[in-house]
């Protein structure tokens, strides 16, 4: 049997108070745990201080804790590292409506980059079919769109994901401060703190949180072994989960997974406090709009047309 | 002290527990509806929330939806513990005390609802203050958890003073119960007020993004509430002995009619706002009362709702139809169901649909979401009648004792 993790809390704002009710806790959570059978490391992650409040030794625990379990289950070896924001970086998006042609290869990149469930299928992006006539109009958009080939003649096509709004309204609504905003810009979901009450889910004006109704399916074969803590980590059921920038990868220099599969170059992706960056050229050189601008949510993620 | 709360507990079960052939018929059937509800819900558990028809696009609904209208119940409360404290009205101030058993059976199910509605019950101890890790004040979520268990441990406190005393034929300690009573008041404005904000500040959601949402909820409150109290009033009075004067009946019955008046005018200019500006938004409005490319679902219950609450008003702003007891009732099953249709999925659904970004996903319950639902109704039920079942002889036995003796006056409140 395991011993109750240490509860000891190091940080500012230490009371004996709350040394009692997190030893309490822990205590409770442990006979719990014992009871309910769980798995090694439950009783930790019950009484796991908030992610931003962990120490580095902790973190540390968890990360290889969770590596051995990946590892475990899908017999290869996996990394998962909590890279954290670099200095003097907000990222920001692009994408170029007028160069899209709605081949959804960004869908399924996301979905392998991401370790999406295969069955059900979660798709961090829905592109969206508009009347050329019409413009862009949501309620009259198909996301269902299945032509013998793309595009189509009297059609354009408007890829929708997480805007990762400056002003998020669903980290506001959390009851459990699972969600926030990293000082780069990146809204990120804690899945061992989701709650799965969906608040976050009915504030979002995108569509762009996506829960995990059943167990979420994906093979050995599949798996992108190279995971992210906040990002594309094995997602357990019943938590919300949603588009990170591909935080696994743009907090190492590289760019998200649909970026760099874009056949026709409709996505851009740079570091909006960098004037020399690609977003910040077309924010100069292109005139750039945000979806639902009047919810003042001031995304980061800006629509254009280049041509 | 403990003999004392030992004998009451014991003498509680025996209340509880005996009882004549429909009580104990009443009783099975309840067993067997939640039995149903927790194969049902354990179902869920294992499979995830797969098993309800709710999915990205409408992410809450029945659960949800239930739960709102619950609020609402228990909420009720409220109204006949106004006029019976702050006007000092006798006749209903000694029925008071079942408001309050309706409040705690009521907060019970929305505490259920919400516990069956997410995705990782295992972790709803992050929702306790000081050991979880509320978000407050961000989380109107949060202060929806806050309010509701505040208002079910203040109930509670209500109720368990005055059964404990009544059993012990103890008059029951004005000073410490009727400012609990009378805080009782803007206690369940607030689980209510909160609960419709936890809507209307979503801004993504333009249904219910309203301010007169609130005020709708307050008023729709008053009126589903005592309906099902005002049928409890009757089987008591033909099965008990206690008798509740029919004025009582009456006068509660107007108060409703005035509140449905108010929710329908409410209604009316929302209805106006929708229609006469028609914007994108009216679609979720569309949606409800006529259907949007061939999606019609909630049409049929939409009109229903209306229908019924219109005539329920009809019924009880009448005086004749008023104290009939025949139309009365009726009044009280119409306005029961046109606030559980207009409260529960009327409001939850066309939020949601069609979604954020305007695809359609025709939502409709399945039996496994039915059955859970059911299963908690049926826990609701049992709790108010055990409640009223212990509370029913101790009440009953003040109303035998000669008046003016204080001794046996064990529940009656005193002035």
């Amino acid at each position: 049997m395991k011993k109750p993790p240490d509860s000891r809390y190091d940080g500012p704002g230490s009371t004996g108070r709350r040394r009692f009710l997190a030893t309490g806790t822990a205590a409770m959570a442990w006979v719990a745990a014992s009871l309910a059978g769980a798995p090694p490391g439950f009783a930790e992650l019950m009484i796991r201080r908030h992610f931003k409040e962990l120490s580095p030794e902790q973190l540390d625990r968890i990360l290889r804790q969770m590596e051995q379990e990946y590892s475990t289950r899908f017999d290869t070896p996996v990394s998962v590292t909590a890279t954290p924001p670099m200095e003097g970086v907000l990222f920001g998006y692009g994408l170029d409506l007028s160069r899209c042609v709605g081949c959804r290869r960004c869908v399924y990149a996301c979905v392998h980059e991401n370790n999406q469930s295969r069955s059900p299928q979660v798709h961090w992006i829905r592109v969206l079919k508009m009347h050329k006539e019409r413009g862009i109009e949501l309620a009259e958009s198909d996301p269902y769109y299945d032509p013998p080939t793309v595009p189509e003649e009297d059609s354009f096509y408007m890829p929708v994901a997480c805007q990762q709004c400056r002003r998020p309204p669903c980290t506001r609504v959390c009851p459990v401060k699972a969600t926030w905003q990293d000082p780069d810009g990146i809204v990120v979901i804690d899945y061992d703190r989701c709650i799965g009450c969906r608040c976050c889910m009915s504030a979002c004006p995108y569509g762009a949180r996506h829960f995990n109704w059943s167990h979420p399916t994906i093979s050995a074969a599949e798996v992108n072994t190279e995971m992210h803590f906040l990002g594309n980590r094995i997602r357990p059921k019943g938590v919300v989960e949603k588009c990170t920038f591909c935080i696994q990868r743009v907090r190492k220099g590289r760019y998200p997974a649909c970026v760099e599969i874009c056949p026709v170059g409709a996505r851009k992706f740079g570091n909006l406090l960098d004037e020399e960056s690609e977003m910040r050229y077309l924010m100069r050189e292109k005139r750039v709009f945000v979806l639902k601008e009047d919810l003042n949510t001031q995304p980061k993620f800006y629509y254009f047309y280049a041509t | 002290m403990v003999r004392k709360t030992f004998q009451f507990i014991v003498g509680s079960a025996r209340l509880a527990t005996g009882g004549g052939w429909a009580y104990h018929t009443w009783m099975t059937l309840l067993t067997l509806l939640v039995i149903s509800g927790a194969t049902a819900y354990w179902h869920q558990l294992r499979d995830g929330l797969i098993v309800t028809n709710m999915r990205d696009q409408v992410s809450w609904a029945f659960y949800i939806g239930n739960f709102t209208f619950l609020v609402g119940v228990a909420a009720a409360a409220v109204l006949l513990v106004i006029p019976a404290y702050v006007y000092n009205w006798k006749p209903i101030r000694e029925i008071a005390i079942f408001g309050e058993l309706l409040a705690v059976s009521a907060i019970v199910m929305c505490l259920l609802f919400v516990t069956v509605d997410i995705g990782r019950p295992d972790r709803v101890w992050a929702l306790m203050p000081l050991i979880g890790s509320l978000n407050l004040p961000s989380s109107l979520l949060g202060w929806d958890v806050m309010v509701l268990n505040g208002y079910l441990v203040l109930n509670v406190v209500i109720v368990a003073h005055f059964l404990y005393s009544g059993y012990h034929r103890q008059p029951y300690k004005t000073g410490f119960v009727v400012p609990l009573m009378l805080f009782s008041i803007p206690a369940a404005v607030s689980i209510h007020t909160v609960t419709a904000f936890v809507y209307a500040g979503m801004a993504a959601r333009p249904f219910w993004n309203a301010s007169i949402l609130a005020p709708r909820f307050l008023a729709s409150a008053f009126c589903s509430g005592p309906a099902i109290l005002l049928i409890l009033f009757q089987i008591l009075s033909r099965t008990t002995k206690i008798k509740i004067k029919d004025e009582a009946i009456w006068k509660i019955a107007e108060l409703m009619a005035y509140a449905m008046f108010i929710n329908l005018f409410l209604f009316g200019a929302e209805i106006f706002k929708e229609y006469y500006s028609s914007t994108h938004h009216l679609i979720h409005t569309q949606y409800l009362y006529s259907g949007v490319h061939g999606h019609r679902a909630l049409v049929p219950f939409a009109w229903a709702s209306i229908v019924c609450s219109v005539v329920a008003f009809v019924l009880f702003l009448v005086p004749a139809t008023r104290r009939n007891m025949l139309t009365l009732n009726l009044g009280c099953l119409l306005i029961y169901t046109g606030v559980y249709i207009e409260k529960g999925m009327a409001l939850v659904i066309p939020g949601m649909t069609p979604d954020t970004l305007g695809e359609f996903y025709e939502y409709v319950p399945t039996m496994i979401e039915l059955r859970v639902g059911a299963g908690i109704f049926a826990v609701g039920f049992m709790v108010f009648t055990i409640l009223c079942k212990i509370a029913v002889p101790i009440i009953q036995e003040t109303h035998d004792a000669p008046a003016g003796s204080t001794k046996e006056r064990a529940a009656v409140p005193v002035t």
